[in-house]
């Protein structure tokens, strides 16, 4: 069994957290993603900076441009997992980030890379299941999942094929909108949750992301979601608190910990 | 060998072979086949068709002259050139014609909000006069940058009912307005309509913006033939090319040669220009791929052009695959020679061409000067009030 199986076998509701690589600063990330891990953490998505990257609200832009200053790039992602493997062997990392960049290192280099240095999936915003043939391909002969998005606008006969691509889990995109927005209706987001596990027949552990920025928001997800995924909320975080990292470190530590026990107290 | 009809692209994902395509979030999915499918159930009527060519025809002014440039003709040789006149448009540029489709098409799909991007700011004006024609709210997304080098422009949308909302992000240009607006579109896709200005962006798209805009060739083609000549040349400036590819597509089958001519800023040898087509990789931006100008790691460069419709990093993918099956060629030209052109033509012929149209202008002179006998057609596709800041302050002239 994978990570990332293990993850979902083991918890009833995975906490997942998203930081983008070289935020603050390369070794900080490392850190904090250590640090995640203790506070309860499940799987991390490791975010690659992109130029140009149209899903994300403006307070993962900035810390996108904070560390394209640095030029951080996809090899610098790979180090970084490098590293973090060397204390860490059992908690699951995604790489999440746009397709240029991946393109860019070559999609058979990409893949054998990600495995080679423990990467357990992939998330490619940009590339939905239209695009993402032959990458898929390349992800499975690798043993690698490739995480898709599904959103209150993907129709059911999409969300079968999206269903059929994904491995790992799927991320459902909470709402209409753009990371960093706030979600406005639980009841319907519980029914299209309860809806995609119908039609995956159990299968796929279904995530919610977007939107959730407390532990009240998170608990409430909870309750119908296989895992709840928190990133604009920590990348402010860092961003309010970058002239003094002891005090980053702990606001982070403080959120996290809030938000796992809420999880646990359900 | 097989002849391939050029015409017949793109495939039914909206691929042009490997080019364009829809890499977008899962969120985008949705409006883009609810988009495809209206303009193929709506725009594609013969109702629609001839309600917007009775538009065309009485609000924007088509069709636009096919001028004879006799003057410039003999100074350059044996050429005939002939200029398209879309800067005779309303609003001044080829843009409308795209603007005015798109917005009915939003209008009959019951959609309130029209959203779009600008670099140079024409296509800003032109979605923001459709909106005031037809009614509807409008927003535009234009880079600070631009905002800056193109105040008449910003001030004539907001006149037009228009809000323009200035980008911070990025490198404050037309790639970052582009983003911006696909965001916005992310969230409130219920009652908005995204106009793309250009044949870029995902399916369909590159798609909808080359119909729209090849009223352009169509009218060239009936023009021509009716003053009984034969086209041997076409030339049109390319940022993300729908200017170029309302003229070329209609000759794409048709034994013509054909010109594409890219920003080629300081120089194709320095890092300061936009000509993807001559010096980029193919890659993915802005939800196709297309050829970009990247760095080594997949990261989009800014460019350079002295003219802010061709500051793109990227290109619609119908040219990259025109590209690559030789159909078109594409070069450049640089500011320098692209302010030559400008001069030329404003005191040659008494017509003040837009600093892109100056790009196609100056390669096309260059042929003219080569060449013998060739009737050489130029799409002067805008006009050059928009500019005039810039030239002033190259001469140093505070206006």
């Amino acid at each position: 069994m994978n990570r990332i199986a293990q993850v979902f076998k083991e918890k009833e509701t995975a906490f997942i957290t998203y930081l983008i690589c070289g935020d603050p600063d390369i070794r900080s990330t490392e850190k904090i993603m250590h640090q995640m891990v203790k506070s309860g953490v499940d799987i991390i998505e490791l975010g690659v900076p992109f130029t140009d990257p149209i899903a994300d609200g403006p307070t993962i832009q900035r810390g996108v441009e904070r560390c394209l200053q640095k030029n951080i790039s996809l090899t610098d992602v790979f180090t970084l997992i490098k590293n973090f493997r060397k204390k860490d062997l059992s908690t699951p990392i995604v790489i999440m980030g746009y397709m240029n960049p991946i393109n860019k290192m070559g999609v058979h280099k990409f893949a054998k890379k990600a495995k080679l240095i423990g990467v357990d999936g992939v998330l490619i915003v940009d590339l939905p299941p239209e695009e993402s043939m032959l990458i898929n391909q390349l992800l499975r002969e690798n043993n690698l999942d490739q995480i898709f998005l599904a959103s209150p606008t993907t129709k059911s006969s999409r969300l079968k094929k999206i269903i059929d691509m994904s491995s790992g889990y799927l991320y459902y995109v909470s709402l209409k909108g753009i990371t960093g927005s706030s979600i406005s209706d639980f009841s319907e987001l519980k029914k299209r949750v309860i809806y995609i596990k119908k039609t995956s027949n159990n299968n796929l552990p279904i995530t919610v992301g977007f939107g959730i920025k407390n532990s009240v928001i998170a608990k409430n997800i909870s309750k119908f979601a296989d895992g709840i995924i928190i990133g604009s909320s920590i990348v402010e975080l860092i961003e309010k608190n970058l002239k003094n990292k002891k005090v980053m470190f702990n606001k982070i530590n403080l959120f996290i910990k809030d938000i796992s026990r809420s999880l646990a107290s359900k | 060998m097989k002849k391939i009809n050029f015409k017949s692209f793109p495939d039914k994902n909206g691929h042009f072979k490997d080019y364009g395509g829809k890499y977008v979030s899962e969120t985008l999915m949705y409006p883009l086949e609810e988009l495809e499918k209206a303009y193929n159930k709506i725009a594609k009527s013969p109702a629609f068709k001839k309600e917007l060519l009775n538009e065309l025809h009485n609000y924007v002014g088509r069709p636009t002259p096919m001028y004879h440039a006799s003057r410039i003709s003999k100074d350059l040789g044996s050429c005939n050139i002939y200029l398209k006149r879309e800067d005779l448009n309303h609003t001044g540029a080829h843009k409308i014609n795209n603007a005015m489709g798109q917005a009915m098409l939003a209008k009959k799909m019951g959609k309130k909000r029209i959203i779009a991007e600008t670099g140079a700011g024409q296509h800003g004006v032109a979605t923001a006069t459709a909106c005031a024609r037809y009614n509807l709210e409008c927003v535009v997304y234009m880079g600070s940058d631009d905002i800056q080098r193109q105040k008449v422009n910003v001030y004539r949308m907001k006149l037009l009912g228009a809000k323009v909302i200035p980008v911070d992000s990025g490198s404050r240009t037309l790639k970052d307005a582009l983003n911006e607006a696909l965001r916005d579109w992310v969230s409130n896709v219920d009652d908005t309509h995204y106009i793309i200005g250009s044949v870029a962006g995902p399916h369909p798209y590159p798609m909808i913006v080359r119909d729209f805009q090849s009223v352009i060739g169509t009218e060239s083609k009936s023009q021509m033939k009716k003053i009984n000549k034969k086209v041997d040349i076409l030339v049109a400036c390319v940022g993300g090319g729908s200017n170029a590819i309302g003229l070329f597509y209609p000759y794409l089958n048709d034994n013509v040669a054909i010109y594409g001519v890219e920003a080629g800023g300081f120089g194709l040898n320095t890092n300061k220009h936009a000509a993807p087509l001559n010096k980029g990789k193919p890659g993915i931006l802005h939800g196709n791929k297309t050829y970009i100008m990247e760095n080594s790691n997949g990261q989009i460069e800014s460019t350079h052009s002295i003219s802010a419709g061709l500051d793109y990093p990227g290109v619609g993918p119908e040219h990259s695959l025109l590209k690559d099956l030789n159909r078109v060629k594409y070069v450049s030209v640089t500011d320098k020679e692209a302010l030559k052109a400008f001069y030329y033509l404003t005191e040659q012929e008494g017509i003040i061409p837009a600093l892109e149209t100056a790009h196609a202008l100056a390669y096309a002179f260059k042929l003219a000067r080569k060449q013998s006998k060739k009737n050489i057609l130029i799409n002067l596709s805008g006009r050059g009030d928009k500019d005039i800041d810039t030239i002033a302050t190259l001469q140093g002239i505070v206006i």
